[in-house]
């Protein structure tokens, strides 16, 4: 980290902790809108169970809709945590780490909101146990390892398990500044988390190879949970245009765009509201966008792709499904938002060092590039189901209904809402990977000119 | 005589290095000292020794386990309830794969973390001699003496540039 002052470790704590400390004003009304959303939501689906899956605007065919869509979606945005701390750390790449908690705990609540829509979706969630826990819960019924719906949860519940210990175990030596930072209850709630941290140099050689090892052994658990996701499309039997091998790639790479733009944009709102600009700099939302070129180029050649191999063949089925997302509208009016939104303004945006060290353009890039990604989930499930197959009385539109569009509004705020909470009660940002950061600032003269000890190229 | 602590508090890196090179001209073991920080400083920048761990054993011990599970599992409930699909055989291994693959990242991610917590040794419910300015980027020398040994370990803590020298009362 070249640019911006030296920062002393007192002041990196105090302006760190600030948002544990010292609760800002807006704080509890804004969690309390949030809180009102997700309450509505909350009613909505007690509603929806009572009543039936009829008040929302599935049916036959379109069986999947918006919450399954939101259900990708989540999954997608929950690939940021592993994409920027893991590849980021294994590379030591420098500028990681203001971002590299926000990324993981947003991996987080977005698997918990993800892991919520399908169990909305079943209609009677408290059936859904019987799918998936491997226990014999009556008649001799044990869960199908042969299906994807079986294996989806396996690769989410370890990806679950896996993010929240990464946190946790990286959460220990912050633990213990905050708790020599407080006093009271507090103070022995985080005693009991920091565990007898002291901060030896045994601990630290842990807590240094942890990254690394929990780093390496998260990332192929990462690119398993977005393949595993796209196989519940890949491998059915039920929409014959879902038979894509060039799924998995393409879902992984989606997943880390609209999960990489999503950080970059809870960045942007954390510099904000906190006032981090000494910690969440130009420079790292700049490496962020300059990264996102590469990842939003590497998913429209898969996007490309899929459509090329899918209208080769030329086969009924495959055509129609085209049809729909190109021609028909409005199905064709969503797929060119999505497109545009997706990568034509975000990285001619990105392409110029002015734009990605704008904040509000990256926001809006950042927005951009995740309505697009939510409408390319949509555009992926839902004209796959409507597929106008040979026989005309299978023929249905899906028009969502007010039900499915209160609870996907909730989902944003449940995210939110969690995040906001997590930065009331533990750092955000790792203090002592920042304070790391401050010792490697070191400048050493080369010939005539003093260059950073951090190599890093511009 | 037991052992007990006294702690060195500086502000300096440099000055907390010497302090471990005084410690150990004075002849205190190097399994005696140890230096506390807020931050991790690259290894060997005090002096100090090197730490011995087995935490690569970890993960591979999680995994066999992870994977012994999975396998457990998926072949317990295909037999459980034997539906025939497709003629195929009843014991289907392509989709096992999936499931012992995430069983085997499981163990081996849930026993890596069991073997960070270990190998930290931790949780350390002693509570030991310790100073909060510690977490405001003072280091601590901490050392383990026998009393009798205790003036002679401040002095050297002392003259390396130690801004405050505690006892435990």
């Amino acid at each position: 980290m070249q640019e911006g002052r030296p920062l002393s470790p007192t002041e990196i704590n105090r302006d760190l902790l600030r948002s544990i400390l010292d609760t800002p004003r807006w704080f509890w009304p804004v969690v309390g809108i949030l809180a009102t959303i997700v309450l509505a939501a909350a009613i909505t689906i007690g509603i929806m169970i009572n009543s039936g899956l009829g008040i929302t605007g599935l049916n036959r065919p379109v069986v999947w809709g918006f919450f399954i869509t939101n259900f990708v979606f989540w999954i997608g945005i929950s690939h940021a945590g592993v994409m920027l701390s893991a590849i980021l750390r294994l590379a030591k790449a420098e500028w990681r780490r203001p971002a590299t908690r926000a990324a993981e705990v947003l991996t987080i609540f977005s698997l918990i909101t993800a892991l919520s829509m399908p169990i909305i979706h079943t209609g009677r969630p408290w059936r859904a146990i019987y799918w998936f826990f491997p226990y014999d819960f009556a008649r001799g019924i044990w869960p199908n390892v042969r299906t994807p719906l079986v294996w989806d949860p396996s690769a989410i519940f370890t990806y679950l398990t896996s993010s929240t210990l990464f946190v946790l175990i990286a959460l220990i030596p912050d633990f213990a500044v905050l708790r020599d930072h407080t006093t009271g209850l507090t103070h022995r709630i985080y005693s009991l988390l920091a565990m007898g941290w002291e901060g030896n140099p045994r601990q630290w050689k842990m807590q240094i190879l942890s990254g690394v090892l929990l780093s390496a052994l998260i990332l192929p658990v990462f690119v398993s949970v977005h393949s595993i996701v796209s196989w519940d499309f890949g491998m059915a039997v039920a929409a014959k245009t879902w038979h894509s091998s060039i799924f998995a790639p393409y879902f992984v790479v989606g997943a880390v765009h609209s999960g990489v733009s999503a950080v970059v944009f809870v960045l942007i709102i954390l510099r904000y509201i906190y006032g981090w600009q000494a910690y969440i700099r130009h420079e790292h939302v700049d490496a962020l966008g300059r990264l996102l070129i590469v990842v939003a180029t590497g998913w429209f050649y898969f996007f490309v792709m899929e459509v090329i191999f899918g209208i080769y063949g030329r086969e009924a089925d495959e055509i129609a499904v085209r049809e729909l997302q190109f021609f028909i509208w409005p199905i064709s009016g969503w797929t060119l938002v999505f497109v545009i939104t997706t990568y034509f303004i975000p990285v001619a945006l990105w392409l110029t060092k002015a734009a990605r060290r704008n904040l509000w353009i990256m926001s809006l890039a950042c927005i951009s590039v995740n309505i697009g990604m939510w409408l390319e989930r949509y555009i992926i499930i839902v004209p796959g189901l409507m597929n106008r197959g040979v026989f005309t009385f299978t023929w249905n539109d899906y028009v969502p209904r007010f039900p499915e569009m209160i609870i996907i509004a909730a989902t944003f705020a449940f995210v939110s809402m969690l995040l906001l909470l997590f930065s009331r009660v533990f750092p955000l940002v790792p203090l002592y990977d920042i304070k790391e950061g401050e010792f490697l600032r070191t400048e050493v003269k080369i010939g005539r000119r003093v260059v950073p000890a951090t190599f890093r190229e511009d | 005589m037991a052992k007990r602590p006294i702690l060195g508090l500086f502000n300096d890196a440099n000055a907390a290095a010497d302090a471990g090179d005084g410690l150990k001209s004075a002849g205190v073991s190097e399994k005696d000292y140890d230096f506390l920080t807020d931050a991790p400083y690259p290894e060997g920048a005090f002096g100090e020794r090197e730490e011995k761990h087995r935490l690569y054993i970890y993960p591979f011990v999680g995994a066999v386990l992870g994977l012994t599970s999975a396998l457990l599992l998926t072949t317990m409930s295909q037999m459980a309830y034997p539906l025939v699909t497709g003629g195929k055989p009843i014991i289907s291994l392509p989709p096992m794969a999936v499931i012992s693959y995430e069983g085997t990242m499981l163990g081996a991610i849930l026993f890596t973390v069991l073997g960070i917590i270990f190998e930290s040794r931790l949780p350390n419910l002693k509570k030991g001699l310790y100073d909060t300015r510690i977490t405001e980027g003072y280091i601590g020398v901490l050392v383990n003496a026998e009393e009798t040994q205790h003036d002679r370990v401040a002095d050297v803590l002392n003259q390396a540039g130690a801004v405050d020298v505690k006892r435990q009362s």
